[in-house]
């Protein structure tokens, strides 16, 4: 067993000088004020628009033909006029709601509030590795934030060329007003995110790897560490790319390159663009575009790891098995951007090399599966709102990852790529279950980041009205892409062959305002139980992981005197021989007593 | 402004109410062993094991009625060759789908009722167990093999397509927001064309054909429907003159971007006639649907004192599936398969290109 490198002072003493309202609060450099500063601005405020803005399509879709005042108050009389919705908001809707939610709640404010929590609290660090560039890269997101929020409200509009902005409708103006300033916007905060994301990212890999504490090795480290660790790495092997393609994209856009353009007649004018090509676009966007799908899912899946186990009483199953299908995700997801692609004119051979690659990560994923409903096999299941969002993590990771089977294969995407089964596909498999491994992270860590406890009453009525509402919303989207209705459709009352989908249409959008309601719940719990819920115990839980036997109220450097020192895995819960039914990491193996295996 | 203070107290009412409910549930715990733990004791574990249990008979009944009730709005059977290899692979995979969620949501569901933690219960210590783990990594990876190797071979069909002499060459431009269709005419060649050519002629130049090329004098430009012969393959030659955007024909399991710059490609051979698919149960019985759907609007239109909507009767479609601005939702071609004779007979009737710059 390699020996974990111990950087950190062994008394705590340079820590105690004097904090000011601005240090302590604003420009915090303590990875915990961090991590509520990222959950406030990423998933607070940025899911709040983002939801808000679903739910105006949804009803748009569903009623097609009226007018709503809704609309008028959120969009105002210029985009929507009676109360009737302009299609070129409708496209700027879609657009904003799927950047948000990606980048900013499921990225920024997934990784962003975990990686920062936990990491040092799990590691045995008293701070990330830079206290200043986590600092600095909480604030670039800030700043990319209210970029992207001030593009809302630009005259022509935000960006609206859909989340993936493919030029050449992002590139040029007269394709679409969305494509002005609103464009320019876009990519200016995006460019802004992706440098917070890579200065958050380093930090996170520096601190796993370097600021253990003793006894910590890699294969003693919980999932969530893994998961926020191969996270990081994708993250910098990719965004990169996305940066590249969005630089180049300015650059035909205001500086007359023709990178992705070529050949284009548009308002009765001849371009001057030639030899670009939109498909090396399409290749730098999914070079990020996919793997940003696993930055999204791998925090969501380690921290179920850790909450299956604790509440199941029991070690998770398959650690080793677990760990490696993380890496192999991690490898594959890197080089199966193309089944982004299969009908963009791309070389015929290429889609099959890509379906080969794309169905491969099907078999970590199974494994993955497997290995969390074995760990609930023979478990004390503690039924915590924590673990029943997990638990439906698991379920709709398994129902939106097998319809995988049929988009991964080129050939059967031909019929369903860019209709409603692909919008069902990846919110059940990304959206869902990413937003449930949020959840239950927020349930299970709320007395770490705030000392006191969610009220769980409230916590299971938000559970399984989520529920059943996620299904309720996208089982039926699955029927309305077979039946071949392309996504992004203003409306589908242009086509009077798809007449007969307006009743599941309704159906949905219902199912879409119950459960977006019912996050209000969870956000009043949320701010109610921070001046009021029950003071917690230092180890609600009863974990096993680092980060319980730190003091209740946060201290700067997180334990006072010594960091604990680590003797065991993570996981040692119901261990034979022992009284309680869990054994943190902190405490000495016994005499007699032998190391788990795993 | 009214509406805004409106929503703002309802909100507010919402909140205030939720919280009260909580306290009532709170105040009526009085009585009893008081728990304020936050933490989910063994009746909290009773409650919510088997309310996990009702929900996978939910997961059960939403796929049983999705299935029951909406098969019936997907597509009809396949108007093309190749889409009857397509459909029997979707089929396949979805039996495999099926099956897996079947079962995994049962194990998944069940285990959390089974293990719902109550008094005197202990997990087990099971760290893992390698020949198990082998299990559920191979079979996965073989099942998935076998979809591979089913799914490229049919990939490779339909996409590396000879260019046959006998082949019907069509090219599909788009531009925002409409489609247009060019024949090769006679020589069965089309001209070449850019976009630079626009222009000319007074705009009746609508899809850019370079008219020094000879090819392209005698091509034949269709807008709002096309037609295709059945049983002929169809060659397609796709351009954009703008934005990218997707030719998407649902009816022949067929899609491929148009891409500004670029010519892309696809092909395939239609096989049944729209009047034959107007004759298909599945079609039949849609479009008497539709047509209920649209008489019962249309009532409701006159009511309003406005023009009621026109039956519908089935036709294939040509959609645009990628975004490409504001009317990307009303980006439409009418599709006409018949025979031969009457898409010869309909091919004449059109002027060629030479014959529209004169």
């Amino acid at each position: 067993m390699s020996v974990a490198v111990n950087n950190n002072v062994e008394n705590h003493d340079e820590h105690h000088h004097k904090e000011t309202f601005i240090t302590k609060w604003i420009f915090s450099q303590d990875h915990k004020m961090i991590a509520k500063q990222y959950f406030v601005t990423g998933v607070i405020v940025m899911g709040i628009i983002g939801v808000l803005m679903s739910l105006l399509f949804r009803i748009q879709l569903a009623w097609p033909e009226e007018s709503f005042s809704v609309f008028e108050i959120f969009l105002g009389d210029r985009w929507a006029p009676d109360g009737v919705m302009d299609p070129n908001i409708y496209l700027a809707l879609v657009t904003i709601h799927g950047t948000i939610m990606v980048f900013f709640v499921l990225t920024a404010g997934l990784s962003g509030t975990f990686s920062n929590l936990l990491i040092p609290l799990q590691i045995g660090a008293r701070d990330m590795a830079s206290g200043f560039l986590n600092m600095v890269a909480y604030w670039l997101f800030f700043i990319s934030s209210v970029i992207m929020v001030a593009s809302l409200f630009v005259e022509a509009g935000p960006a609206a060329a859909g989340w993936t902005i493919y030029p050449p409708l992002s590139a040029l103006p007269q394709a679409q007003p969305g494509s002005g300033a609103g464009m320019t916007l876009w990519l200016v905060s995006m460019a802004f995110f992706i440098a917070s994301s890579l200065l958050g990212s380093l930090n996170y890999i520096v601190t796993v790897l370097n600021l253990r504490t003793k006894g910590m090795s890699m294969f003693r480290l919980p999932l969530t560490i893994w998961a926020f660790f191969v996270t990081a790495i994708i993250g910098v092997i990719s965004f990169p790319v996305l940066l590249s393609a969005a630089l180049l994209l300015i650059m035909d856009r205001s500086f007359g390159t023709s990178f992705f353009l070529s050949d284009i007649f548009i308002q009765g004018e001849v371009l001057h663009y030639q030899g670009g090509s939109p498909v090396l676009f399409e290749h730098l966007f999914w070079f990020l575009g996919h793997p940003e799908v696993y930055i999204v899912l791998l925090p969501a899946l380690g921290i179920t790891s850790e909450i299956i186990a604790t509440n199941s009483r029991k070690p998770i199953f398959g650690y080793r098995a677990m760990v490696a299908s993380i890496l192999a995700i991690a490898f594959l997801s890197t080089i199966v951007w193309g089944h982004h692609m299969f009908v963009t004119g791309m070389n015929p051979f290429l889609g099959s090399v890509f379906t080969f690659t794309t169905l491969l990560i099907a078999i970590p994923s199974a494994v993955k599966a497997f290995n969390y409903i074995a760990t609930l096999w023979k478990g004390n299941l503690q039924l915590n709102p924590a673990m029943l969002f997990s638990i439906g993590l698991v379920s709709t990771f398994i129902t939106g990852g097998l319809t995988g089977i049929i988009l991964g294969d080129s050939a059967l995407d031909i019929n369903v790529h860019d209709t409603y089964f692909v919008v069902a596909h990846f919110h059940l498999v990304m959206g869902i279950s990413a937003l449930y491994g949020l959840f239950a992270g927020v349930y299970h860590w709320y007395p770490r980041l705030y000392g006191r406890m969610m009220n769980k009453s409230l916590g299971y009525v938000h559970f399984w009205i989520t529920a059943i509402g996620a299904y309720g919303i996208f089982f039926p989207m699955h029927f309305i892409g077979m039946a071949g209705l392309p996504r992004r459709y203003y409306t589908n009352t242009a086509f009077p062959y798809f007449d007969d989908l307006a009743d599941i249409n309704v159906l949905i959008t219902v199912f879409a305002l119950v459960t977006g309601l019912a996050q209000l719940i969870f956000l009043y719990n949320f701010i109610h139980s921070m001046y009021f819920g029950k003071k917690a115990e230092k180890n609600p839980w009863k974990s096993n992981t680092l980060e319980w036997t730190a003091p209740v109220e946060h201290i700067h450097g997180n334990w006072p005197g010594k960091i604990p020192e680590v003797y065991r895995w993570a996981y040692d819960y119901s261990k034979p021989g022992k009284k309680e039914d869990y054994v943190p990491q902190s405490i000495p193996i016994a005499k007699e007593e032998k190391i788990t295996e795993h | 402004m009214t509406t805004i203070i409106f929503s703002l107290i309802t909100v507010i009412l919402i909140s205030i109410s939720v919280w009260q409910i909580v306290k009532i549930f709170e105040v009526s715990n009085l009585g009893k062993k008081k728990d304020t733990s936050q933490i989910a004791n063994y009746k909290d574990n009773d409650l919510h094991g088997k309310l996990m249990f009702a929900f996978l008979v939910f997961i059960y009944l939403v796929t049983i009625y999705s299935f029951v009730s909406y098969t019936k709005v997907l597509l009809p059977e396949s108007a093309s060759e190749h889409g009857y290899t397509y459909d029997r692979l979707l089929v396949i995979s979805f039996i495999v789908i099926f099956i897996v969620q079947t079962i995994t949501q049962a194990l998944l569901h069940y285990y959390t009722y089974k293990f719902r933690g109550t008094k005197g219960r202990k997990a087990a210590f099971i760290t893992h167990n390698n020949r198990l783990e082998l299990v559920w990594t191979v079979i996965p990876a073989i099942v998935l093999f076998v979809l591979i190797l089913y799914g490229m071979s049919t990939w490779s069909d339909i996409m590396n397509f000879d260019e046959d002499e006998d082949a019907l060459v069509v090219e599909l431009y788009a531009a925002q927001w409409n489609w247009k269709a060019r024949y090769s005419g006679d020589d069965n060649v089309l001209g070449d064309a850019n976009v630079r050519f626009l222009n000319d002629f007074d705009g009746r130049n609508i899809v850019g054909i370079d008219s020094s090329d000879p090819n392209g004098l005698d091509d034949i430009v269709v807008t709002n429907e096309f037609h295709l012969p059945v049983d002929r393959k169809v060659i397609f030659k796709i351009r954009s003159q703008d934005v990218l955007h997707s030719a998407y024909m649902p009816h022949f399991r067929a899609q491929m971007n148009c891409v500004p710059g670029m010519i892309t490609e696809f092909s395939f051979t239609p096989t049944k006639t729209t009047a034959d698919m107007r004759m298909n149960p599945d079609v039949v019985d849609k479009v008497n649907r539709i047509n209920k759907i649209r008489y019962d609007n249309s009532q409701e239109l006159i009511a309003k004192g406005e023009e009621p909507l026109e039956p519908y009767q089935f036709d294939y479609l040509l959609l645009c599936a990628k975004i490409c601005g504001s009317s990307h939702y009303n980006m439409q071609m009418k599709i006409v398969v018949e025979s031969e004779k009457d898409f010869n007979k309909w091919l004449n009737q059109q002027n060629t290109f030479s014959e529209i710059i004169q």
